[in-house]
């Protein structure tokens, strides 16, 4: 062996070698954070991962996508090809050369055009990143550098071939269009020249390959094309929204105000992040001017992570704090409150990524360890601890709505399902409305259906997601209990927020209910003939804005749409932003009960969405929708336009004659 | 230096109905919760712990089950919470239920310079501000009452500034230690529990002094030594209410028929 191969062979097995420590000591960093169990259903991650990571799904999403997803795919294949590359170069035994003609032809005519896809690819990323990048920062150093590494790196590829093939040594020559057509340009090259000119093509391509790979890959956030492929098999398998339980012991705490108190999958999110950005075009705080920006936040979280490192395995505090700093590495507080929990971001991250759950960690931090929470949440706390309900409303109002129907308590005996009211749905003059019209509705298909009445609390959404889980937990175990013991089956809910607390958070205290949206139950009824309309009423120009709880986070999006195509004859429209990218109303994750002190206020913006549509009537399903869209209305000063919900529209034409 | 808070526990008036055949308050099922400006009294108390190192006592003369209001206290942070419980104690008027305070907080002053007392302006249910001004007399202490914000405490002199919240003006008023606070809404936010003080509250314990401990006159506590009492309870006869409109449907009609009606009962001047 020539000493030169010598080299090659240390530099090479040294290299491999640190990147691979350099990979356990970043990824070893999650075990800094909290256990969570992410290897259940293994099957199911697997083909998660497949389909995810090496299909490429999600990123194939956006338009833009398949630019990455050729990136990707070529780089599957040349980390094959450059391993031949490296072995080929020190063991002349191992070149694919050997290989038969058939075999070898071929994947020479691969080689060459993955690798002219990928130069293309590249300059269709320098000139995205240069003139439309996502977000400002997007133009940094590292964005440019990982390019044009690659770039230089596909160069010298073609530097070799077209060196080697002007040469000669080269027998698949009529197989590389690429390669062949570069050598023309070296023609005239004297053989030596050649020589200096296929090693220096040699040494270049080689030395690109080790700063991929000892330091691109584990110091920058290309160590996605790693952590990516394990997020999306660590992916949530079922409710991504639904936050995780807590349980209250004494010495525990509550909440995250540190990396440590995070999970080991919250510190994965961190280094699986590519940094696209997709999430905070998504994000409906970042797009009217607050202070949360969820790609930030996740940046926030890594940066926190590997500044305090050091310190906390060596069992000392962190010293960067993860909450309230306004240096990079820390989240501010006024973003920690920005989120509607609408779970846009988790619709969009590529890998999987779960925004929200971080933030409700560290809301369940400032409001259960420090009690520390915006001035107009007190009230709502306190009303829904005394008086279960978020206005502090008498309990004994909560059946009030009901009079026209007479009494009718919940008996698993002779009813089917029971109306799980909701506050709203109870207290609230408008949605009461609704109520009334769902309970028309199911009288008419001749559905029974009885109420707790009194006894039904608050389901604790609103709290949940504020980060209130102590007396979210108090509530849950309440009305879990008040099933159990009325013996409930199922039930139907006119609330998006109870609908998926009740189905899905309550899942997490033992319960085997049965619960469906109205829309899901009225769109049955219409379907099986249990429920006939004697004509149709036009609600004129419809459109229909999704309800994240219903659409994004539980994947209902056709049933209203049917329904409302039965009732009046009419598709509804849609809005420019809509089902799985639907925009937020603004007030969910507890936002429905904060101020918007910063920015334009969110449901001005989906409202003047709506109205580039010319609606006369806009269709919701949830009773917040229902508040925002009429504020906005009203600010808007369109008083003609009128925010109905889809059970409204059923009981109109159920009411035609 | 104590700064003691007395804090009652009261049935949730909101939800109290009264029944209308025996015309009795009907208190089955319904919650109990602190007097509301009670926490006002509560939150100070535990301020000028904070900021001059008094120790914060919370007090509360009621049944057993009054307990719970105690462990409240404890959930935001008092140092000591004392349930006056006895049977003796039962059926009180504001004159037996100072006694019995008034008892408990010299107890308290025998070991430790008392500095506050706090109380609340007035209770949800009786109503009658009458407590909080009678400990202090029975005590011989300053009465502070409606104070909306303390100005300064002056620890080396031993005095206090306090602004009282009254009809269209405000009043500054300055008196020597020991003192008696009554509380409005508007003299602090009361804070929120954290969750791991509401998990050590559960485990506190709150001593019950009863009047083996107080050795008061029988006479004096409870039914015995209360010279008024409630002779009938009932809701006042009030007009009906009327709904106008629908609350969705054609706003204008509806304001104009509203209108209409507050002029026709001259309510309104055109
Ligand atoms: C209609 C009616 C019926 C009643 N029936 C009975 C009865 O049958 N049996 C019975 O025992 N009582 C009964 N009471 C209660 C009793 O008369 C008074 O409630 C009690 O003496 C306190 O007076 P108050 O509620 O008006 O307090 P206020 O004088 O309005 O209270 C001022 C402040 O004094 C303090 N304070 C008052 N009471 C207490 C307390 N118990 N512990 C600690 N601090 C306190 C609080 O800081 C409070 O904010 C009745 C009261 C009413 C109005
Ligand atoms: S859940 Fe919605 S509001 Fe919250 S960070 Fe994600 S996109 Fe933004
Ligand atoms: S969190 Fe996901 S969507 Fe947001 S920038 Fe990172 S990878 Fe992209």
């Amino acid at each position: 062996m020539t000493s030169s191969k010598i080299l090659i062979l240390l530099l090479f097995s040294a290299s491999g070698l640190v990147f691979l420590w350099s990979l356990y000591r970043r990824l070893s960093l999650v075990q800094l954070g909290r256990d969570e169990n992410r290897l259940d259903r293994f099957g199911d991650r697997f083909s998660n991962m497949l389909l995810y990571a090496f299909g490429q799904k999600r990123v194939l999403a956006r338009p833009y996508g398949i630019n990455h997803a050729i990136f990707f795919w070529a780089c599957l294949f040349l980390v094959a090809v450059n391993l031949e590359f490296v072995l080929g170069g020190i063991f002349p035994a191992l070149h694919l050369s050997h290989l038969p003609a058939f075999l070898y032809f071929p994947i020479r005519l691969i080689s060459d055009i993955v690798s002219l896809m990928t130069l293309g690819a590249v300059v269709a990323a320098l000139v995205r990143r240069t003139f439309f990048p996502l977000y400002p920062e997007a133009r940094n150093f590292e964005g440019y550098f990982i390019v044009a590494v690659i770039a230089v790196h596909m160069l010298a590829y073609f530097g070799i071939n077209a060196t080697e093939l002007t040469l000669g040594q080269e027998r698949a020559g009529s197989w590389m269009p690429v390669s062949l057509f570069a050598s023309r340009f070296l023609a005239d090259v004297s053989p030596t020249g050649l020589e200096n000119l296929g090693a220096f093509s040699w040494w270049v391509h080689a030395l690109a390959l080790l700063v991929i790979f000892n330091y691109l890959i584990p110091y920058s956030k290309h160590l996605h094309v790693i952590t990516a492929i394990g997020n999306c098999f660590f992916r949530p398998l079922d409710n991504p929204g639904t936050p995780k339980r807590e349980t209250f012991e004494p010495g525990e705490n509550f909440g995250a105000d540190s990396v440590t108190k995070l999970t080991w999958k919250d510190l994965f999110d961190s280094l699986a992040c590519t940094e696209c950005g997709r999430c905070e075009e998504a994000c409906p705080a970042w797009h009217t001017g607050k202070t949360l920006n969820p790609r930030r936040l996740i940046h926030d979280i890594k940066v926190n992570l590997l500044g305090n490192a050091e310190e906390v395995k060596k069992g000392n505090d962190p010293i960067l704090p993860l909450i309230g700093g306004s240096e990079e590495g820390s989240c501010q507080e006024e973003a920690i409150w920005d989120c509607t929990t609408c779970g846009a971001c988790l619709e969009a991250c590529p890998v999987f990524i779960e925004h929200p759950h971080k933030t409700i960690q560290m809301r369940r931090f400032l409001v259960q360890e420090r009690a520390r929470f915006p001035e107009e949440l007190l009230n709502l706390f306190e009303n829904t601890e005394q008086r279960s309900n978020p206005w502090g409303m008498p309990p004994a109002d909560r059946a009030k709505w009901c009079s026209p129907f007479g009494d009718r308590p919940y008996d698993a005996e002779s009813c089917d399902y029971l109306f799980f009211v909701g506050c709203a749905g109870a207290y609230d003059n408008r949605s009461k409305h609704v109520t009334a019209a769902l309970g028309m509705i199911l009288d008419a298909a001749g559905v029974s259906w009885g109420i707790l009445g009194k006894e039904e609390l608050c389901c604790g959404d609103s709290l949940r997601k504020l980060g209130n889980e102590y007396v979210f937990d108090q509530l849950a175990r309440q009305n879990v209990s008040l099933f159990k013991e009325r013996g409930v089956k199922k039930i139907v809910t006119q609330c998006p927020h109870c609908f998926n607390t009740l189905k899905n958070d309550y899942r997490q205290y033992g319960v085997e209910v049965e619960v469906i949206h109205h829309s899901e139950l009225i769109l049955d009824l219409l379907e099986q003939g249990r429920l006939t309309l004697p004509g149709t009423v036009s609600q004129g120009r419809m459109v229909f804005h999704d309800s994240c709880y219903l659409g994004r986070h539980n994947g209902t999006f056709t049933a209203p749409r049917q329904v409302l195509k039965k009732a009046t004859g009419q598709e509804p429209g849609d809005l420019t932003r809509n089902k799985e990218n639907g925009f937020c109303c603004g007030a969910g994750g507890g936002r429905m009960w904060m101020e918007e002190l910063s920015g334009t206020r969110i449901n001005l913006e989906r409202v003047k969405e709506a109205l580039q549509e010319k609606p006369d009537t806009i269709c919701v399903t949830c009773p917040y929708c229902m508040t925002m869209l009429g504020d906005g209305l009203k600010d808007e000063g369109e008083d003609q336009v009128r925010v109905k919900d889809i059970a409204e529209v059923v009981a109109e034409s159920l009411n035609k004659s | 230096m104590l700064a003691i808070a007395c804090i009652k526990q009261v049935p949730d008036t909101t939800q109290v109905q009264i029944d209308p055949e025996t015309n009795t308050l009907v208190l089955e099922g319904i919650p109990f919760i602190v007097n509301p400006y009670d926490t006002h009294a509560l939150e100070e108390s535990l301020r000028v712990r904070e900021t001059f190192g008094m120790r914060a006592i919370a007090l509360s003369m009621g049944p057993p089950n009054a307990e719970a209001t105690l462990r409240k206290a404890c959930a935001v942070g008092v140092d000591e919470a004392i349930l006056l419980s006895d049977r003796c104690f039962g059926g009180a008027d504001t004159l037996a239920t100072s006694n019995v305070l008034s008892a408990a907080i010299e107890r308290l002053a025998q070991d430790e310079e008392l500095g506050i007392v706090f109380c609340g302006k007035q209770t949800i249910d009786g109503d009658t501000a009458q407590v909080g001004p009678g400990i202090a007399s029975r005590l011989g202490l300053q009465q502070l009452t409606l104070v909306d914000k303390i100005d300064h405490l002056d620890m080396e002199q031993k005095t206090i500034r306090v602004r009282r919240k009254l009809e269209g003006r405000h009043e500054i008023v300055e008196a020597p230690l020991p003192v008696m606070i009554t509380t409005v809404r508007e003299l602090n936010r009361p804070r929120y529990p954290t969750v791991p003080m509401r998990l050590a509250a559960q485990e506190v314990e709150v001593k019950t002094w009863d009047n083996n401990i107080l050795g008061l006159d029988p006479e004096t506590v409870g039914l015995k030594g209360s010279p008024t009492w409630v002779c009938k309870i009932f809701s006042p006869d009030r007009d009906q209410g009327e709904i106008i409109g629908d609350g969705v449907n054609d706003p204008e009609g509806t304001a104009g028929l509203l209108i209409d009606k507050l002029l026709s009962k001259d309510l309104l001047a055109v």
